[in-house]
């Protein structure tokens, strides 16, 4: 990475990143080691979708309020439109395309939107799926008030948000019934 | 709705982040979380020529109780603070605070810190803080001071902070016994910026009610225990002495009759 300038010690911003400089990103997305250049002010939104292809998270806002453009973050669901390209160096990124283990299949949860009628034209269902995955993995077992809350950072202009409500209730009940098979074949 | 450049520093640790902010002062803004931050420079409301990144200094990333006080670094986000197992016995109230701060998904990486620092008249964590009679520390790379949240709030999104220094942690005094809390607010739709917010914390014999989103900075009140008409005229008086004034949104009667309402609702919610 170039620095600001080198006016050696004592300087703070020695090891600045400049603003006219291309910076050089290494992340880890969806479990494969990907790198690409950008200016400091790139957004990882943006970084994601141009230079590096992954073109399944939408933007829409880019203030942070519609939530299409929502990822995890070392496993955190955050807004990729507030955070800088720069900020992911080093990051494990998970978007909607490493959801299921191969282009022709589904995850549990796109297979329950998919089920429950939880998308119509799809803008905002990769960022919500997002947000369900890592929401289900601290709240296993939610009631509908949690998810409705969970929900409420994504802005969905189709379904009227039930059946979302319904895939990620479903999807939950048949986790644990899962995760209770797995525990009965260990005795 | 891309940011106008800057240089951008990650600093390494505390001292690197304040040597930065001592030379290049008011042309630097610290990103924490940036869930306020990258929506402003997105939109280009503001232009700053360097950006000094402390969301991985680990040294700012903490959160303790010590000597009667949750201490919540600059680093540490909402959620790590949201999803402490302890916080029910901790800090009551931040706990009820919380589900209104936006999103769950904003909570994650928000800071603490950078809410208060930011200092938006309707943001919960400024009128949590003020209302427990908490504070902020700031250092600078000369020195370290405590300001009484009362004395950090200034205005609109202006507080005490010199160019210089950093919001270092900020403090939450732990709950007492016979304290009990409650949070409140009314906003168009969840997570949205509160029309106007309330917060509690009642006792045998006092009461302290803390009023977001009508004047240019979160108000507190402290009364004794009235009850009944005494209470609703003390509160009335209260949502008169905040100055509200007609906004595109309502109308200064209504935030009045807000505060009437919700406050009323606060003291006897509280538990």
């Amino acid at each position: 990475m170039r620095t600001t300038r080198n006016t050696g010690s004592g300087d703070a911003f020695s090891v600045a990143l400049a603003e006219d400089a291309p910076c050089s990103v290494a992340l880890e997305l969806n479990g494969v080691t990907r790198s690409g250049a950008c200016e400091t002010r790139e957004l990882l939104s943006d970084f994601l979708r141009h230079e590096l292809g992954a073109t399944g998270t939408h933007v829409g806002c880019e203030h942070g309020v519609c939530g299409a453009c929502t990822v995890l973050v070392d496993g955190v669901a955050a807004r990729s439109c507030l955070m800088l390209a720069v900020q992911a160096h080093g990051r494990r990124v998970d978007t909607v395309e490493g959801l299921s283990s191969s282009a022709q299949t589904l995850g549990d949860l796109q297979e329950a939107f998919a089920r429950h009628h939880a998308l119509q034209c799809g803008f905002c269902t990769a960022g919500i799926l997002m947000s369900c995955t890592d929401f289900l993995r601290r709240v296993p077992n939610p009631d509908e008030d949690a998810v409705r809350e969970m929900l409420s950072g994504h802005l969905c202009r189709c379904t009227g948000y039930t059946p979302i409500v319904a895939a990620v209730l479903d999807v939950a009940k048949l986790r644990q019934a899962q995760s209770r098979e797995q525990e009965a074949s260990h005795v | 709705m891309k940011p106008a450049p800057f240089a951008y520093l990650r600093a390494q640790d505390t001292r690197h982040a304040l040597d930065a902010l001592a030379q290049a002062g008011a042309d630097a803004r610290v990103l924490a979380g940036g869930q306020s931050l990258m929506a402003v420079l997105n939109m280009r409301l503001a232009q700053p020529r360097w950006l000094v990144d402390i969301s991985r200094t680990a040294e700012l990333d903490s959160v303790r109780v010590e000597s009667g006080h949750l201490v919540v670094g600059a680093a540490a986000t909402q959620g790590s603070v949201e999803w402490r197992e302890t916080l029910r016995d901790e800090v009551p109230l931040l706990r009820m605070t919380f589900p209104h701060i936006s999103h769950f998904q904003i909570r994650n990486r928000g800071t603490v810190c950078g809410s208060i620092a930011h200092a938006d008249p309707s943001a919960e964590l400024p009128l949590a803080l003020l209302t427990l009679g908490g504070d902020v520390t700031l250092r600078s790379a000369k020195r370290r001071r405590t300001l009484s949240a009362a004395d950090f709030f200034q205005g609109m999104l202006m507080t005490a902070r010199e160019p210089d220094e950093l919001v270092e942690s900020v403090r939450f005094p732990l709950k007492a016994p016979g304290q009990r809390f409650a949070f409140t607010e009314f906003s168009a739709r969840h997570g949205d910026f509160a029309l106007v917010s309330c917060a509690a914390v009642v006792t045998d014999d006092a009461i302290r009610i803390g009023v977001g989103g009508v004047a240019d900075r979160p108000v507190l009140e402290c009364l004794p225990r009235l009850e009944g008409d005494d209470l609703r005229s003390a509160l009335n008086d209260f949502s008169w002495k905040l100055g509200a004034r007609d906004d595109a949104n309502v109308s200064a009667a209504y935030r009045r009759h807000l505060v009437r309402q919700l406050g009323w609702r606060v003291i006897k919610e509280a538990k």
